[in-house]
């Protein structure tokens, strides 16, 4: 990329043990517990109902809140998550309200709050500029879905220097020479992606699921979270003592669109993040 | 200058700073193994042996480099050639790139090529060389481009192929990308994506420029033999950039002659009324450089970055963003870019039925248009190649409704 990275005068990067992701995977750690990471659309279906619905979803428990910032190509996305998007556009949702959002929230909840977004938005805010106020928001971490560590030269040194962790994905098809780039390249958490495909529920696990588990773990001591059609406790039981946590997106994206209103939907994901939650601490 | 052609693209697939990979994660271990297997490809005799007999026994190539006499007397300019891609199987240039890249994806024991398709023609291609070649073939289309192109529809189910409507976003072109990425990303094991233009990730823009630069380095041999020295000019239309690359890429390293990438002015200067993404000094809002479907170049788009929608009367270039070489080549000044509104390039098309007796495919029509506009001026010694990218059956409708 062209612009040129404008070295910005700060402390050396917080270790895990002093950001909120990091403590938070540790604390699941000691207590051996699965941890739930919850996506949910932001602006889905107005930013005023994200912001109950994070806050009912951070008291129901969930460990890690991704917001996705609506984008109108969404590659990598299933229907549910392609329709919130469309829904979250509709009513003027986009990364600076998105960011908005996020330093709204940081005011009432200190659940870690990941900015989960397709590249073109972050880019065309400026790399600088994006890591200066998702830092000052109140953002604890960033994941691009298109973007791999080849390309991600400057976006890491940009969020790096603002204490932003960079989460990169793992997918069932990474081999093991790139899997250690994306591992070298990740702080917080790595998101392992279960299986080769888009975004959305399925009825089963994949079978190969725990030897993928098996050789990332192998690959890495990063906290490791497992997303892409999950929506079950009995998936996340079987998660159990296996990763560190499970990613939630399209189950929860469903239950709001399906909601009569913002406070309906706020319950419903609340009882889904119970339930997931409760499955995740069983042994 | 004349390094441009081959210093480009670097390892990374960069021109410049515009190209790159910018995918999911999923994809990047089939786009390395395509990468590889391209590589091997080139670089294996029977490899080229097999496309070029495809290319002359199968779809009809080297096609004519015709002198446009009555064309040329009308305008009262320079010497105009029409490059006939529009003769080939097909109507079309898109087969170029589809016999490559089936014989690619057979190379590399793929059993299933997917498409995108816009006015339908890389549809029919890829369907053409599927069933050509023994694959299963599925085309992703708009629904939109579907009612607009119904004939083509039809053709590719006679073929054998799936075609699927896709009903998301603006249900045109760049949803079908969409889509067809999302199949792919599901079944990367057995399938290979057979992208229709210089776009995506690299080494796609690399591999399609490879499979329609014969066009060129025909037109060069062409026309040195009947005007014993190079064209001052090239015209070619400009959607994601495939016909104009495959003509200007053999002339990159001759200084003397100059090239015009004509876009689609469609029917406004708003974002939303055109797909101006290079000619923006013609007063056309809101290209910037961006990402857009795996690669970094100019891209039609909002403040926020939300891709933009377009318009265009011709289907092939009813796109927001351009091949990531142009953007390039533009920057460089080493090509020129400017568009073309919807009824010039209508009247271009009907110009050419009746003066030289060949009706072009509305995209190329817009070439034709540009090329109308500046012929008067230019000097008569001067000798111009034109690609006729493809014909006009399949506007027959659309040019129907402007009679």
């Amino acid at each position: 990329m062209s612009q040129s990275s404008q070295p910005v005068p700060s402390s050396p990067p917080p270790g895990p043990a002093e950001t909120r992701i990091g403590r938070r995977f540790a604390e699941l750690r000691r207590a051996n517990e699965l941890g739930l990471v919850a996506y949910v659309t932001a602006g889905d279906p107005s930013l005023a109902a994200t912001r109950e619905i994070v806050l009912a979803a951070a008291a129901a428990g969930a460990d890690v809140i991704e917001l996705g910032v609506p984008f109108s190509d969404p590659i990598a996305d299933g229907p549910v998550i392609q329709r919130a998007s469309e829904r979250a556009l509709r009513a003027g949702a986009s990364l600076a309200s998105t960011l908005a959002l996020i330093a709204d929230l940081r005011r009432s909840t200190e659940v870690p709050l990941v900015v989960f977004s397709y590249f073109n938005p972050i880019l065309q805010m400026g790399l600088e500029d994006f890591a200066r106020r998702a830092a000052q928001a109140g953002a604890d971490g960033v994941l691009a879905t298109d973007l791999t560590p080849e390309e991600a030269a400057e976006y890491r040194s940009a969020l790096r220097a603002r204490h932003l962790d960079t989460i990169f994905l793992a997918a069932p098809t990474t081999p093991d020479d790139r899997l250690a780039r994306i591992t070298g390249a990740s702080t917080g958490f790595l998101y392992l992606i279960s299986r080769t495909g888009v975004t959305g529920q399925r009825d089963r696990l994949p079978d190969d699921l725990g030897a993928l588990a098996s050789r990332v773990r192998r690959a890495t001591p990063l906290p490791l979270a497992v997303g892409f059609g999950l929506s079950q406790p009995e998936h996340l039981r079987a998660l159990v003592g296996r990763v560190d946590a499970a990613v939630v997106g399209s189950a929860l994206v469903r239950e709001i669109e399906q909601a009569s209103s913002p406070a309906e939907a706020a319950r419903a994901v609340a009882a889904r993040v119970r339930s997931l939650k409760d499955a995740g601490r069983e042994r | 200058m004349s390094a441009i052609a081959q210093k480009f693209p670097d390892a990374r697939g960069r021109y410049g700073p515009y190209g790159g990979r910018y995918v999911p994660e999923t994809l990047m271990a089939p786009i390395e193994e395509l990468e590889c297997g391209f590589a091997a490809a080139r670089a294996d005799a029977e490899f080229a042996r097999s496309l070029d007999d495809l290319l002359r026994h199968f779809a009809g190539r080297p096609t004519p480099l015709q002198f446009a006499a009555r064309l040329t007397a009308h305008l009262g300019g320079p010497r105009i050639y029409l490059k006939r891609e529009d003769l080939l199987h097909t109507g079309a240039h898109k087969i170029n790139n589809c016999l490559g890249q089936g014989l690619l994806a057979q190379r590399m024991g793929k059993s299933r090529v997917i498409a995108e398709t816009g006015a339908g023609q890389h549809g029919v291609a890829t369907a053409t060389v599927a069933a050509r070649l023994g694959l299963a073939c599925v085309v992703y289309m708009g629904r939109e481009d579907m009612e607009r192109q119904r004939l083509n529809v039809f053709r590719m189910r006679l073929l054998g192929a799936d075609v699927v409507a896709v009903d998301s976003g603006s249900r045109t072109l760049k949803d079908a990308i969409n889509e067809a990425m999302r199949d792919w990303v599901t079944n990367v094991r057995d399938t290979h994506y057979l992208l229709g233009s210089v776009l995506g990730p690299h080494p796609y823009p690399l591999m399609v420029r490879e499979f329609h630069k014969v066009i060129g380095e025909e037109a060069r041999a062409q026309i040195l033999r009947a005007e014993g020295r190079l064209p001052d000019l090239l015209v070619a239309c400009v959607g994601g950039g495939s016909n104009s690359i495959g003509l200007f890429h053999a002339f990159l390293a001759d200084p003397g002659v100059r090239m015009l990438g004509v876009e689609a002015g469609g029917r406004g200067h708003a974002l939303g009324e055109h797909a101006v993404r290079l000619a923006a000094a013609a007063g056309y809002g809101g290209a910037r450089p961006g990402v857009l479907h795996g690669t970094y170049t100019y891209v039609l788009q909002t403040p926020e970055g939300q891709i933009a929608t377009t318009h265009s009367v011709s289907a092939g270039l009813d796109y927001p963003a351009v091949g990531p070489e142009h953007a390039w080549l533009a920057e460089e000044g080493r090509a020129e870019y400017t568009a073309v509104d919807d009824d010039a390039a209508v009247d271009a098309a009907r110009s050419l039925a009746r003066i030289e007796g060949i009706v072009p495919a509305l995209e190329s029509a817009h070439a034709l248009a540009e090329l109308i506009r500046r012929a008067p001026a230019m000097p008569r010694e001067q000798v111009v190649i034109l690609n006729v990218s493809g014909r006009g059956d399949k506007d027959m409708e659309i040019l129907s409704r402007y009679l």
